[in-house]
């Protein structure tokens, strides 16, 4: 989805801001939102880590930027449990309100009315084996697809209808696009694809650069 | 700002969050000393220490920095690492930094980082400014950094899109033939293994 997740080469956010000794968890809630991550899987509500993934890229894209790291996973787990039915969302925010929020505080989680729910994945691997070859073989000139599609994707937009080569060919993989909303779906193979940055940013971009990216075989066609 | 006794308001998700840790407390799927075992396990049990054992041992073995670089995964094995359960460590790629090619890793679109060869992130990893330049003026983010590179060395950003991980295997620095393996890993911070820093030559004795 075109969701504000996909920040690779987005301009105006200023310098990288670094935090010397900086601690894990800086606050004792943001350990307790990875707890509770833990828990909503154990609770059968996240389904799979690209459905978890894709639950945060759903959150309120001003959260997203406001929130920081653990605020966003917030947003997304809370989505999740209320996607699940194991969390009742206005007895949430009365709880939040109790703690001290204001009305108009921002909510993150953007529950679907009607939720993708894939099974949970039946182990930890997401390697799978190809039904049939893999497509390309390292070397071969590619074309990434021009659109992406409003679900889950790995594929981000500042790499889309640019032309890169194969550097490595990694088998089959669970498909991101598919297991986030139905689950499972036919392994696809995955490649490493480089490509010069001045393909993906233009003629100003550094010529002695390049981004080399993992892709899924669906995104890619030949050139 | 002075101290004073106004202590700063909890921001919105933290009392998000804080309402969440109750009412799933309440319904018993959140046992609240899992908090406390997430604190212990990723603040004190898992770092960046993994990362540099395979580094420092890649410096002192060429026959594993051979299997370090062509299996990653299994090489990190060999040294008892391994992902577990959300460990990030499915497949793991190793590249390394030479004068010739600077390697950098970045997930622009959410914040994949090797667990289990690094720890937890820091927060400017997960931060939109680093996602979205890196890809776009490394040189320039990387001089943000303290890394100014020579202009004949090219710069590959490996934006980990998938669910391989990418470790950085950096430079050994000079003025380091005498060190021993524990004390090369000494020298190796996350910085350089994410591929913003170069690891610093050792302080000389005196």
């Amino acid at each position: 989805m075109d969701g504000i997740h996909d920040l690779g080469g987005r301009e105006g956010f200023g310098p990288v801001t670094r935090e010397a000794d900086e601690p894990t968890f800086h606050e004792r809630w943001e350990a307790a939102v990875f707890a509770m991550m833990f828990a909503a899987t154990r609770a059968g509500a996240t389904g799979n880590a690209d459905r978890f993934r894709h639950a945060i890229e759903r959150i309120d894209p001003r959260a997203y930027l406001d929130h920081g790291y653990y605020g966003r996973w917030l947003g997304g787990i809370e989505t999740l449990l209320v996607e699940a039915g194991l969390l009742d969302r206005a007895a949430l925010d009365a709880r939040a309100r109790e703690r001290g929020a204001g009305a108009d505080d921002l909510v993150a989680a953007r529950p679907a009315p009607v939720p993708d729910r894939p099974a949970p994945p039946g182990d930890e691997s997401s390697r799978r084996p190809l039904a049939a070859p893999a497509r390309f073989e390292v070397g071969d000139p590619v074309r990434t697809t021009r659109h992406g599609h409003s679900g889950h994707t790995r594929l981000p937009a500042y790499a889309r209808g640019c032309r890169g080569t194969v550097t490595a060919v990694h088998g089959g993989w669970v498909y991101p696009d598919e297991n986030a909303h139905r689950g499972g779906g036919p392994a696809r193979a995955l490649y490493t694809v480089a490509f010069a940055a001045r393909e993906l940013f233009g003629p100003d971009a550094d010529p002695a650069a390049e981004v080399r990216l993992d892709l899924f075989e669906p995104y890619l066609e030949a050139p | 700002m002075s101290d004073h006794d106004h202590r700063h308001d909890p921001s919105e998700p933290a009392i998000r969050a804080e309402a969440l840790e109750a009412l799933l407390v309440e319904q018993g799927l959140l046992d609240p000393s899992t908090v406390d075992e997430v604190i212990a396990r990723y603040a004190e049990r898992v770092g960046p220490l993994n990362g540099a054992r395979a580094v420092a041992r890649a410096w002192v073995d060429p026959a594993y920095r051979e299997r370090l670089l062509a299996d990653g995964t299994a090489a990190a094995a060999e040294l008892g690492i391994t992902g577990g359960p959300g460990g990030q460590m499915e497949k793991l790629v190793v590249v390394e930094n030479t004068e010739a090619v600077h390697n950098v890793v970045v997930c622009t679109l959410c914040s994949c980082y090797p667990w289990a060869m690094l720890g937890l992130p820091p927060r400017w990893y997960k931060d939109p400014a680093y996602r979205s330049r890196i890809v776009r003026e490394p040189r320039a983010v990387l001089a943000e950094f303290g890394l100014t590179l020579d202009p004949a060395t090219s710069v590959r950003v490996w934006d980990s899109s998938a669910e391989i991980r990418y470790l950085v295997l950096p430079q050994r620095p000079a003025g380091s033939d005498d060190l021993d393996e524990a004390a090369l890993a000494a020298l190796v911070d996350r910085e350089a293994m994410i591929g913003v820093a170069r690891v610093p030559a050792p302080a000389s004795t005196p």
